[in-house]
């Protein structure tokens, strides 16, 4: 029998080649492509008098420029709404160029398509757009405000509103024993992976076909749009999703401007045309996240329960609303992590603003409702000079209580059920690993040393692996070999490994026998994308049960080779065998030769399949009924909601007295995310999500003037971090399976960033002794906050009062 | 403006006339099809573009093909030899020191040159005295490495990764 491989810390296959430089990512292919450069808004807002392209068609090497004007049929009409979720009031979408407005810097005005990327360059320089200057909305104040909006038409910048209720919130915060009010505050923040978008299109005339490349989280999401844009039957459109470097979310949102238009003008053009993002248009015309107001009250019993839970969200959804009003709905269900509020009412208002769309980054909201809990316990806790930890455990849900609902819809429209998960022991593990008793006394004696060190704590619980579906499809061939392919696309997970993994236990063979394809509609044309931690479970999911139907397969035709049962019959090493019988057996390579009745002879192997080879059931025909030929199996899986990953993150972190600057000292992480496919893959999605967490919390953030400029468009100025800000991260792993899928795992992907600003803001507060309420924090935004603590402008924690109280009546100082 | 250079990239010449305008990362890219450095932003803040350029490491984005006339340079595809990987490539396979890949070409081609930088005792702002001795322990390691961007954030892992292959090296 072969080892396991699901469990193991299997090395990725992806490695070698992606090592070596044979990676290929959608700027490596197209070589003979003509180049497409888009000519883009300088203003964030204004309408579009006149194009003049006179002085580009000069240049030398000039294939084509167009405008709106170019456009016609659907390509004219503005780009789809992709999640039409019935809480959108006005829900706006860019044309594919602009159309009359533009609406943020970066929004694409003219395509110029030349020989090369320089010349395309040039050309686009030489365009003259006149503009009229209007009045930019930026940020969510001015949003609110509407003294301008955004969108022609409208009387406000309200894109989307909801309201989700489970009991009378404000009624029990009114009655509750204890009540708060905090008004919090996240900025915008961007995924910027490595590899910006990207897109190479190919038209073929004699087929009518056209075959797509895009650096793109969903290849069947971006064919069905394509399509649809150029009037093509699906069919005739082949997406095929290279080597991505990274998309953590960005790349979902499809289709954009540019992957239209690049097969639009491909195909007019009959030739290649690629464009590639630069690290600016990535910055300015891609799209952000994170930026959202909360205003939260609470009512609260004197444990710490939470009797009454009223949050209000504003959400910055940036300039269109193609995607991103899942991000406050996400916010507004995750909120409530592993906690179990008495009432709860969660309304948000999606606002225009005349700066780059929102959409998905890694987290997708979730950071945003855990800072929002998260403040709210150490806020409860501080109240009642009671331990952080201690009131996030009375409001834990047990595990005796799972399956958990809690009464609300989910992004997916379905219930919000927890499927699974142990929340106590999460945190009484996080609380092991970081050293939460004994913190105090530490604490204590860094400041007897003039250091300021101060602890945080943040759960969070991470709907993952929605539907409504993923396929698998599996194929033994005639080697013996093992074809894997699922639909949704891979930007760095580790899905190749841990799907042949899966396949590998299932069928009997070696890991290295196993190829797997993602991101190819030629492959898998029915999928949805990869979002939402949802590759192992959805994709993992369809592989393992498309696998089984091959080996049921294989059984069968095996034992009627073998004239045995089916039943008595194994797979190991890639040969069905007798059980315990290994010798009287055949490699999965001749099942698969048998499995495909043929009427002609190609190689020796194939004789055995002919007709002639051996003698024949003539009351049956050759592919019984309701089979079909080879050895290969489809299945998708499709579950019932999603399934709910939870963990705990604790930090300890330093603030330096004079120059503010804040380092972390320790991070731990606790994570269950049920059953682990391969803990090295999981572990580094928990390092690169922790790395972002960080990020957000201490660096990150998107730093418009009020014209709607972005001032810090580029990693010189928006500051991703280096080896040198990250730190070593502990990491402690639960297993609570979920009932949901066949593998009893739950996602992975996003886990790591999102208690991040959360659990830094309740260290670096413990550190200063007051309260910290909006995020990201740069040592200079710490230095402003001392110096309104100090001029009394900002309220000291009570617990800093009193440990402050306790040093003096120790020491016989007075207290100051 | 033409010039006529001679690359020699990854122990192959190669005699090409260039715009002088044209960086090294894309008459790389462009003109040789040698894709591992990748352009994460053209600016020289990403790192993605690292090579050796005579043996140390540059952004390849920053030079002009014009001014490597005659050099030596190696990219990823060059750094492992006879089918096997560099060290310091087969740290990172060891270590899962990436994900995506994207920046990963760059991070090798940065660690084989600071590795060497190491050797040779070169100072880095780490925090010690530039008349000491390098020591690379993973403060040293993350100083060094803090000019290649991986946003996948596997910088525990590269950390690991470089510091194995330092040993191996010993």
């Amino acid at each position: 029998m072969s080892a396991r491989m699901f469990g193991a810390p299997v090395q990725r296959t992806e490695d070698e080649r992606l090592l070596t430089g044979r990676g290929a990512y959608l700027d490596d292919l197209g070589a003979d492509a003509y180049a497409a450069v888009f000519v883009r808004s300088p203003h964030a807002h204004a309408r579009v008098r006149d194009v003049d392209v006179t002085d580009a068609l000069d240049v030398d090497g000039l294939i084509a420029v167009y405008t709106h004007e170019d456009l016609t049929g659907p390509m004219a009409e503005p780009l789809p709404l992709l999640l039409p979720h019935p809480c959108i009031v006005d829900g706006r979408t860019p044309h594919a160029l602009a159309a009359g407005y533009v609406h943020h810097v970066g929004a694409p005005v003219a395509m110029v398509v030349a020989r090369d990327r320089y010349l395309a360059e040039d050309a686009a320089e030489r365009i003259a757009v006149d503009y009229e200057v209007l009045a930019p909305v930026v940020g969510i104040e001015a949003a609110v405000a509407a003294e301008h909006v955004v969108h022609a038409g409208m009387s406000d910048n309200v894109a989307a509103h909801l309201v989700q209720e489970v009991g009378d919130a404000r009624a029990a915060i009114a009655a509750a024993p204890h009540r708060l009010e905090l008004d919090l505050d996240i900025e915008r923040s961007a995924c910027t992976p490595m590899e910006g978008r990207g897109v190479y299109a190919r038209w073929d005339e004699a087929g009518g076909s056209l075959r797509l490349y895009s650096s793109t989280q969903t290849a069947s999401g971006v064919r069905a749009a394509v399509a649809a844009k150029l009037g093509l039957d699906v069919g005739r459109v082949e997406v095929v999703v290279p080597d991505v470097g990274g998309g953590f979310g960005v790349k979902i949102m499809h289709p954009w401007p540019e992957e239209v238009m690049v097969p639009w003008a491909a195909r007019r053009l009959g030739h290649g045309v690629k464009w590639t993002e630069d690290r600016r248009e990535h910055f300015i015309a891609a799209a952000h996240e994170r930026g959202q107001r909360h205003t939260v009250r609470a009512g609260f019993d004197d444990e710490g329960r939470l009797l009454g839970l009223d949050v209000e969200i504003l959400h910055d959804n940036g300039a269109y609303l193609p995607y991103g009003v899942i991000v406050p709905i996400v916010t507004s269900t995750q909120l409530l992590g592993p906690y179990k509020p008495g009432a709860y009412r969660v309304e948000f208002r999606s606002l225009y603003t005349t700066t780059v769309i929102v959409t998905p980054y890694r987290g997708a909201g979730r950071p945003q409702g855990v800072f929002a809990m998260e403040r709210t316990m150490d806020a409860i806790a501080d109240r009642l000079g009671r331990d952080r930890a201690e009131v996030r455990e009375v409001n834990l849900i047990r595990p005796d209580e799972m399956p958990y609902d809690q009464g609300l819809l989910f992004q997916d429209g379905r219930p919000l059920v927890y499927d699974s998960g142990d929340y106590p022991r999460t945190l009484r593990m996080v609380k092991e690993l970081i050293g939460w008793e004994g913190f105090a006394a530490e604490r204590e004696r860094a400041r007897a040393e003039g250091r300021r060190i101060g602890i945080g704590l943040a759960c969070y619980v991470e709907g993952t692996g929605p539907g409504p579906y993923e396929g698998g499809h599996v194929q033994v061939g005639t080697d013996g070999r093992v074809r894997v392919a699922t639909g949704l696309t891979s930007q760095g997970q580790g899905h190749h490994t841990i799907l042949a993994q899966i396949v590998a236990d299932e069928l009997g063979v070696a890991m290295s026998d196993v190829e797997v394809t993602t991101g190819d509609t030629r492959r898998m044309p029915y999928s949805v994308g990869t979002f939402a931690s949802r590759g192992a479970v959805m994709s993992g999911s369809a592989v393992a049960l498309a696998a089984r139907k091959v080996r049921e397969k294989a059984l069968r035709v095996a034992a009627d080779a073998l004239e045995a049962d089916p039943g008595d019959l194994e797979i190991a090493g890639g040969r069905v065998h007798v059980r315990g019988v290994p010798g009287a057996g055949m490699d999965l390579g001749t099942v698969a030769v048998l499995s495909n009745p043929l009427r002609y002879a190609f190689d020796e192997a194939s004789r055995a399949a002919t007709q002639f080879a051996r003698p024949a059931d003539h009351a049956a025909p050759p592919v019984p009924e309701g089979d079909a030929p080879g050895l290969e199996g489809t299945d998708f899986h499709s579950p019932l909601r999603s399934t709910f990953a939870n963990g705990a993150h604790a930090v300890v972190v330093e603030t330096d007295p004079e120059t503010a600057e804040i380092t972390i000292l320790r991070y731990c992480v606790v994570h269950d995310c049920g059953r682990l496919v391969n803990p090295l893959i999981v572990e580094g999605q928990i390092h690169g999500g922790v790395a972002q967490g960080v990020a957000g919390a201490l660096y990150e953030r998107m730093a418009y003037d009020a014209d709607g400029q972005l001032l810090n468009a580029s990693f010189m100025d928006f500051l991703v971090p280096y080896a040198s800000e990250i730190p070593p991260i502990r990491i402690a792993h639960l297993e609570t399976p979920s009932p949901l899928n066949p593998l009893g795992v739950k996602g992975a992907g996003e886990a790591g960033v999102i208690p991040g600003a959360a659990v830094i803001a309740s260290a670096i507060e413990d550190a200063e002794g007051f309260p910290v309420r909006s995020m990201p924090i740069s040592p200079s935004d710490l230095f402003g906050l001392r110096r309104r603590f100090a001029a009394g402008e900002i309220p000291p924690l009570r617990r800093a009062e009193r440990a402050r109280g306790r040093r003096a009546n120790e020491t016989g100082e007075p207290d100051v | 403006m033409e010039s006529d250079i001679i690359l020699r990239v990854n122990g192959r010449e190669w005699p090409l006339r260039v715009d002088t305008r044209t960086t090294l990362l894309d008459a790389l890219r462009e003109r040789l099809g040698v894709t591992s450095p990748k352009k994460g932003c053209d600016h020289g803040q990403c790192g993605a573009c690292t090579v050796l350029l005579d043996g140390r490491r540059i952004n390849g984005c920053l030079v002009l093909a014009v001014a490597c006339d005659g050099s030596e340079v190696v990219t990823a595809e060059g750094l492992g030899t006879d089918g096997e990987l560099h060290p310091v490539q087969q740290a990172f396979v060891d270590h899962d020191g990436f994900q995506c890949g994207y920046c990963t070409p760059g991070q090798v081609c940065s660690a084989v040159g600071m590795l060497e930088e190491v050797a040779a005792g070169w100072p880095s702002a780490a925090g010690r005295p530039v008349a000491d001795t390098p020591v690379l322990d993973d403060a040293e390691i993350r100083e060094r490495m803090s000019g290649n961007l991986c946003r996948c954030g596997a910088y525990a892992n590269i950390v690991t990764a470089v510091r194995a292959a330092k040993e191996v090296s010993r």
